[in-house]
């Protein structure tokens, strides 16, 4: 509980610390961390607590902002239908994916969700009408309506954070549900927990539904973010940071998606950005690189879990 | 002109899924023997067309190069065998992928530093640069008659290799066994660094030869480690075999796809229609190869455990 009240804190202040520092520019960069924070928070619960590693995770966080972008496009922008829309979009594509993927187990089940990852990154990359290639330029963020602008940064990044904090609150009811329980107890074992019972296939289905429903939320959110949807929102490469991400943090743990989403984001931006690296920061992915491979040699339970051994200790 | 067109998309699916052959063979047998997920197959086949464009430079001939750079990438797959991926083999999947994918970025960030951020120029070897005509009268680029024979040859190499050699006779006993193998005395670790070593060869043998066609730059391994492990799912995981069949099919269907299907749709729809639903299709025809067979046979065309 502390923890929490500590974190949500230091979110809360953190958009009010970069505006008495004059750094406006960083509560986007926060307001972004946030969305990618949800995404990989949604990964990690198909990942980390269904054991379910799902290598095309990109396909529901790419469908949610498209079909945030397309609704834009035709003018309809309010919210409170393309929010909800994106979700139910995102969650039906979960659902016919995972029906056919969750017929495979193991490197197989890895493989299948990154081929329909890459099919849905295709017929968007050949959707002519809504930019093909090139993207989709939205004409504005989303409206609210109650007064609220959503192209005011503060405001933006006040929104993102209470359905992060919403998105989180539900997670973790999920992971300490029943439900959560038998999907963890279907990692562990899962002929044991079909012996016992439980239709194992059908708590599968509904836990990666769940997930890409999250996905395409965060999707919503990341289009508006930047104003834009491309293909390469439902990359591979995408699905593989997002991956990143969830194991960086910590696989399973509750705060390792969100610590992940912070700590890569935050290295590209500060490295990428960084002056003493003067001509060098253009390979800002070469000290990124290094750092995961140390994190992968000597920490292997991520950063939630380094810090969570230090206490014990 | 519909035959000969047909023909010439067939050799050149051929080509294509040969030189896929040779990045899958490395893939799956890392994969089936160490089960080990390596990302950075790709990062080898890049470093090895940036060292054949480099080496064939200083040394002025294709040929005397391209030995020296099949060398060189397999002592840098070794090399890092030795000092990194070693200690993944007993970790999860996830850690290898991790840990795979930070290789990645490196590899990029370094080959950028050495030689920049634009494409460099391979140049097909003296001699192999025109046109040949084929029997029935077609012309084909020689160089790609050239890299299909190249291809043939290493496969028929590598079956020899793999089954009538005492290597050989380890690397299968390791892929449909690992403990086994390892019980009944098998020094596992020579092993491991030799099928590595092998594999970043043939990753470089593959770079080197396409150098000339496509574009030698960074991120040229990220796309084409996609379409070699839809190879090894398709073909099953460790078997050669298996990646020579599911290279040549995914070979084939990519390259005919993006030929043929545009033509397809072009007679039955509206062009407008046409020129939107074919090259998509074309590019989705091998995941969906790939989900049918997963369907289907969910351990891949040619199993490699028993």
């Amino acid at each position: 509980m502390k923890k929490t009240i500590f974190v949500l804190g230091l979110a809360v202040a953190f958009p009010l610390v970069m505006n008495a520092l004059d750094q406006t520019f960083y509560i986007g960069f926060g307001a972004r961390v946030l969305i990618y924070a949800m995404a990989a928070a949604s990964l990690n619960l198909v990942l980390g607590y269904g054991g379910m590693v799902s290598f095309g995770h990109a396909a529901f966080f790419g469908a949610g902002a498209y079909v945030t972008g397309i609704l834009a496009v035709e003018g309809l922008r309010s919210a409170w239908i393309a929010w909800p829309a994106a979700l139910a979009v995102a969650a039906a594509a979960a659902l016919v994916i995972g029906a056919l993927s969750l017929r495979t187990r193991g490197v197989y089940f890895i493989m299948i969700t990154l081929a329909f990852a890459q099919m849905m990154y295709y017929v968007f990359v050949s959707l002519k009408a809504y930019g093909g290639d090139d993207g989709l330029s939205l004409p504005g963020r989303s409206t609210l309506g109650f007064g609220l602008e959503l192209g005011d940064e503060l405001t933006w990044y006040y929104v993102v954070l209470v359905l992060l904090a919403a998105v989180l609150y539900l997670l973790h009811r999920i992971v300490h549900s029943r439900f959560g329980r038998v999907i963890e107890a279907i990692r562990e074992n899962e002929t044991r927990a079909a012996a016992i019972g439980y239709p194992v296939y059908g708590y599968k289905l509904a836990c990666f539904v769940i997930s890409g429903a999250i996905a395409g939320l965060a999707g919503a959110l990341i289009a508006n973010q930047s104003s834009y949807v491309g293909p390469g929102l439902l990359h591979w490469v995408q699905s593989g940071t997002l991956m990143i991400m969830v194991i960086l943090g910590g696989v399973g743990r509750f705060w390792g998606a969100p610590i992940g989403a912070a700590v890569l984001l935050t290295l590209e931006e500060t490295l990428s950005g960084s002056e003493a690296l003067g001509q060098y920061a253009l390979h800002w992915q070469l000290p990124v690189g290094v750092v995961l491979l140390a994190i992968v040699l000597y920490a292997p339970q991520g950063i939630a879990g380094l810090i969570a051994g230090r206490r014990r200790a | 002109m519909t035959a000969i067109l047909f023909l010439e998309q067939t050799l050149n699916g051929v080509q294509f899924g040969l030189m896929l052959f040779l990045l899958a063979a490395g893939l799956t047998l890392v994969f089936g023997i160490m089960d080990m997920i390596n990302l950075a197959h790709g990062s080898l086949y890049m470093i090895g067309a940036y060292l054949m464009a480099a080496l064939a430079q200083a040394t002025g001939s294709f040929w005397v190069a391209l030995p020296l750079a099949l060398l060189a990438t397999a002592l840098v797959g070794a090399a890092l065998e030795v000092t990194i991926l070693r200690r993944l083999y007993e970790r999860d999947h996830l850690s290898q992928v991790l840990a795979t994918f930070a290789l990645i970025l490196i590899a990029n960030e370094v080959v950028r530093l050495i030689w920049g951020s634009q494409p460099i120029l391979l140049n097909a070897p003296a001699g192999l640069t025109g046109p040949v005509e084929l029997p029935g009268g077609m012309q084909y680029a020689s160089y790609r008659l050239a890299i299909i024979a190249v291809g043939l040859a290493v496969a028929v190499l590598l079956y020899i290799l793999v089954t009538k050699t005492r290597v050989g006779m380890l690397v299968r006993a390791g892929a449909s066994n690992r403990e086994m193998a390892t019980a009944m005395g098998v020094d596992i670790r020579r092993l491991f660094t030799a099928v590595f070593a092998i594999g970043a060869a043939l990753c470089g043998l593959a770079g080197a030869m396409l150098g000339p066609i496509l574009a030698v730059q960074v991120g040229m391994g990220e796309n084409i480690l996609i379409l070699a492990f839809v190879v090894i799912v398709i073909g099953g995981i460790g078997s050669i075999r298996g990646a020579f069949v599911g290279a040549l099919l995914v070979g084939l269907v990519d390259t005919m796809g993006r030929a043929l299907l545009p033509m397809f749709f072009a007679a039955f729809f509206p062009p407008q229609v046409a020129s939107n639903l074919g090259p998509s299709l074309s590019s989705i025809m091998i995941y969906v190869l790939m989900a049918a067979v997963l369907f289907f046979r969910p351990q891949g065309l040619f199993p490699a455990r028993g």
